[in-house]
């Protein structure tokens, strides 16, 4: 499947707590939460999302707490998928877990615009700047995460394990 | 084969002799724990699963410490869902208010996690119980649902990074300086995916409150946990808490690590990191002068009584300085009760500080202390990302409870012998 959007571009140590600040924690609805995506970088942001593009960020994106809603945030903004040199590892883990789709990619964040257009092949990583003709790597996803997303998550995974137990 | 102590649990917890940095495994764990924040999703997953019953009643820990006693309407209906879930389910450890204390905090206080346990908490400083020598780890709301059901978690086996300590801790240095250091030297993402394992003389001398200190803030270094080998001072404390059995494993010798650094402590100042990452740390003494609107004194990583007597003795004689509110939390009712019966409240009271029922409250911003516009902070607590305890233009500088205590006097951040 092919990811196509037009880029927002972040940079290093994206924390949590800017992805959705903490007020914003008493609701679990994914609308909710994506009217306040990235307001602690730029509380207009979430208006001007469209459905599909994608964020583009430096190392370490997703540090800090580890609430779910910061990935239920972005999902619920519109955002198809999050492309970044590295993530911390409850971000990683709660994305593969809850559906947001994320790659890891050296050089993204020199090499990609805001505003760009960009496409990911997911099954290849294959990751596209439509506007400055750069092409990417995505680092391959180990074969039991596949399996995960393959599911649809962690908790169709498990009740499917668990039935065939 | 030589193993870590993380490794030796985890191949425990899998039924396994011995395993491999990089494998993934599935592992039984002793503790699921979730919060206000966290659970409400859990449970939602949980009761979406169609499954009718939990794998086990006493391994499932449901603490409101977030947003409690309940700051609005909102967080009141996250506390009901709690509440409705562990009547349900007859949740053994929910902790009402009254017995509620700060998640990390209560926990071990009441020998609910142990030495060689796996737990994994819907909350970033679920590593805290590395320093009894288990391997616990923060996961998000869907792990917790999915472990409420099979009792299982997956984990990549993780590499470890041994830390060496050694020499002698000037007499304001405590852990929250020696982690804050660390930090500074490794960076915020310094140990993403690992476990940093904390060992050396200095280590073997700190007490569990310290030790809970280092542990908590591992995680601000990416790591997966924060790892400290149970010994003598682990065991006293464990004694007379825990309920069941537990094992104590220790690290090979020749075990196999990612890295190894070692610090001479003895040259180490108290540590203040500046906003708006725990790494941007500096020496007390090179501050330079930063005048503060608040001083806040508790929070899973610096809530205990240890953290609380340091202050008082420093704070003891002294007001507060006219432009600052000093703020302490207490993090348990025991500790609270402790404070109260030791006079520590009182000389907290006399220095013009308020005293808060246990919850995390300011230090997610939450409630209980928010910062306004351009507002200063030095804070015990772990982080100080942009708009961490309030609006997005406050700052938040991290110390340990000394330094926290005599800024709160001086009225811009310094340390106690210039009191």
């Amino acid at each position: 499947m092919k990811i196509e959007g037009t880029v927002w571009k972040f940079g290093d140590n994206i924390d949590t707590d800017v992805i959705i600040p903490a007020p914003y924690l008493v609701t679990t609805d994914p609308e909710e939460l994506g009217k306040h995506c990235m307001e602690g970088i730029d509380a207009s942001l979430s208006a001007k999302i469209q459905a599909g593009d994608i964020i583009v960020a430096g190392q370490n994106f997703g540090c800090g707490s580890s609430r779910e809603h910061a990935p239920m945030a972005i999902k619920g903004a519109g955002i198809s998928c999050v492309v970044a040199e590295s993530f911390a590892r409850i971000f990683f883990r709660n994305a593969f877990n809850m559906g947001l789709a994320i790659f890891e990619a050296t050089g993204v964040s020199v090499g990609v615009n805001g505003g760009d257009r960009m496409s990911v092949h997911q099954e290849t990583g294959k990751i596209t700047d439509h506007t400055n003709g750069k092409i990417f790597s995505a680092n391959p996803i180990p074969a039991f995460m596949k399996e995960l997303i393959a599911a649809g998550g962690l908790m169709p995974y498990i009740l499917k394990q668990q039935r065939a137990g | 084969m030589a193993q870590t102590i993380a490794e030796k649990i985890l191949a425990a917890h899998a039924g396994r002799d011995s395993v491999v940095a990089g494998e993934l495994l599935n592992v039984s764990i002793d503790l699921a724990l979730a919060n206000d924040i966290t659970a409400p999703i859990a449970i939602e997953l949980f009761d979406k699963s169609g499954v009718k019953a939990v794998f086990d009643r006493g391994k499932i820990a449901l603490v409101p410490d977030h947003f409690v006693p309940n700051k609005d309407i909102s967080s009141a209906k996250q506390v009901q869902i709690m509440r409705g879930f562990a009547k349900k389910h007859r949740i053994e450890h929910f902790f009402e208010l009254g017995e509620m204390g700060i998640e990390h905090v209560l926990l071990p206080e009441q020998g609910l996690v142990l030495p060689g346990d796996v737990i994994i908490g819907a909350d970033s400083h679920t590593c805290t119980y590395g320093a009894l020598g288990a391997f616990s780890t923060g996961v998000g709301s869907t792990d917790i649902a999915a472990a409420m059901i099979t009792g299982q978690v997956w984990f990549k086996v993780p590499e470890s990074i041994k830390f060496t300590y050694t020499g002698k801790p000037g007499k304001w240095v405590t852990g929250k300086d020696l982690i804050l250091f660390t930090i500074g030297d490794i960076g915020v993402d310094g140990a993403t995916y690992k476990v940093m394992e904390f060992t050396g003389e200095v280590i073997e001398s700190l007490p569990m409150s310290d030790r809970m200190t280092m542990a908590n803030m591992a995680i601000e270094a990416g790591a997966k946990t924060g790892i400290i080998a149970p010994d003598d001072i682990t065991r006293d404390y464990v004694n007379g808490r825990a309920k069941r059995p537990f094992k104590c494993y220790q690290s090979d010798a020749d075990a196999a690590y990612a890295e190894e650094r070692s610090y001479d402590v003895s040259a180490i100042e108290p540590q203040v990191a500046f906003p708006h990452l725990p790494g941007n740390t500096r020496p007390v003494s090179d501050v330079g002068s930063v005048p503060i609107d608040q001083a806040v004194i508790g929070s899973c990583t610096n809530g205990r009584i240890e953290d609380l007597r340091l202050a008082a003795s420093i704070l003891k004689g002294h007001k507060v300085d006219k432009g600052v509110r000093l703020i302490i939390i207490p993090g348990s009712p025991t500790i609270y009760r402790q404070a109260m019966s030791e006079g520590l409240l009182e000389i907290f009271l006399g220095a013009k500080g308020v005293i808060s029922p246990p919850t995390c409250g300011p230090c997610l911003g939450g409630f209980m202390g928010i910062l306004g516009p351009g507002e200063r902070a030095i804070a015990t607590t772990n982080r100080n990302f942009v708009g961490r305890m309030g609006h997005a233009t406050s700052e938040v500088y991290l110390a340990g409870p000394a330094v926290a205590a005599a800024s709160a006097v001086l009225g811009r951040i310094g340390g106690p012998d210039e009191l």
